[in-house]
């Protein structure tokens, strides 16, 4: 799809997306070499998009300042719940926590759908230790996931597509090409597309999830991938879903999937 | 409570030039932005005075104003002479202080 089909839908889309698509041209911001380790084929992490002052405070665990929720995860892990029992009961150190984050989300027989990392996380609370769920985007859970996610920092993403996991995936691949909004567009006119492009002063992505959950300047806090989705959602005027719904669930796994073999690199910085 | 980290270094030569990184948890509410639902205004909450001491001595301080960003990051440099101790204030506008102490060894 090219931005002329994009402006011929409608006279009010043109309008509407008028200066938009004036910011639409190629950038010239240059992509050194030393990205190799954040780039797969054609696939690249949102790093190669990020500026290099905000790529020196994620390359710095201690400016990173999603380390902080880090820390806080950190003492959550051995935090006993109500009946006792902490995360480091049953799996001791938080090694034991390598490579999970870059699976998920994975199939769930028990509910027969996907469960992505931090409904497992919160599922585990409630079960295991006694205690109760906690909210999505608070900060216990924000911290816990950074803290479980980075255990598996520079390993490829690698979620299970086939099998139970296909007819998941097929949904959110549909839901990821399905024009949604005012704006009627659907995730790939951006991401796709344009990644790499402008739009008005911003530089496109990839959309890539491996970074998840990210240390967002604007957000000036940490935040989970359903949030970025919601903020997307609400850009293209459209209605967003909740976080932790099956459709970011199942969207979540199709953009971990077109990202596959991507280093994790969570929690990463971004503007 | 604020919660910080500081990295400095545990040990030094006399005369070498050290950089000391700081990092604290604040909100840093700049009293601008309004309450969604009610519309009123949150009001001022900030750090406003960041001070490093070394052996009891100010060394270096920062008057912290309104738009500092959430979870302030500050980065500055020390002459090592003398072994000693590092102690880092932040004091925020209510009055709160987060101290974090440091150890050198000048050889």
């Amino acid at each position: 799809m090219t931005k002329m089909t994009i402006l011929k839908r409608s006279k009010l889309l043109a309008a509407a997306l008028g200066g938009m698509m004036i910011g639409f041209g190629t950038a010239n911001t240059v992509v050194a070499d030393d990205l190799a380790a954040f780039k797969v084929g054609d696939k690249h992490s949102g790093y190669v998009y990020t500026a290099k002052e905000t790529r020196a405070l994620q390359d710095d665990d201690f400016e990173n300042p999603a380390m902080l929720w880090v820390e806080e995860g950190e003492a959550l892990w051995s935090k006993a719940g109500p009946n006792g029992k902490s995360c480091a009961s049953c799996h001791e150190d938080a090694a034991a926590m390598k490579g999970v984050a870059a699976v998920y989300p994975k199939y769930d027989a028990k509910n027969k759908k996907m469960i992505n990392i931090e409904q497992m996380i919160n599922r585990e609370i409630v079960e295991k230790t006694g205690g109760k769920a906690l909210k999505w985007e608070s900060k216990p859970l924000l911290a816990l996931t950074a803290f479980v996610s980075l255990q598996s920092r520079g390993m490829p993403v690698a979620v299970k597509t086939d099998g139970e996991a296909a007819p998941f995936l097929a949904k959110g691949k549909a839901f990821f090409y399905k024009r949604r909004g005012q704006l009627d567009m659907a995730c790939k006119h951006c991401h796709e597309d344009n990644a790499g492009n402008m739009i008005r002063a911003d530089l496109l992505s990839q959309g890539q999830a491996n970074g998840f959950p990210t240390y967002r300047l604007k957000w000036q806090k940490i935040g989970s991938l359903h949030r970025r989705f919601r903020g997307c959602n609400k850009n293209i005027r459209a209605k967003p879903f909740k976080a932790g719904s099956d459709e970011y669930v199942n969207l979540e796994l199709y953009v971990k999937s077109r990202g596959a073999g991507l280093n994790m690199e969570a929690p990463s910085v971004r503007r | 409570m604020a919660k910080a980290r500081v990295k400095a270094p545990k040990k030094a030569k006399a005369g070498d030039i050290v950089t000391i990184k700081t990092l604290i948890t604040h909100k840093m509410e700049s009293g601008r932005r309004k309450n969604k639902k009610t519309g009123e205004l949150i009001p001022r909450h900030i750090i406003d005075k960041f001070t490093a001491k070394f052996n009891g001595t100010e060394f270096f301080s920062a008057d912290w104003h309104g738009a500092v960003s959430a979870n302030p990051y500050m980065s500055f440099s020390y002459k090592a002479e003398k072994s000693g101790e590092f102690e880092f204030i932040w004091h925020d506008e209510k009055g709160e202080e987060t101290v974090k102490k440091s150890k050198i060894t000048v050889a």
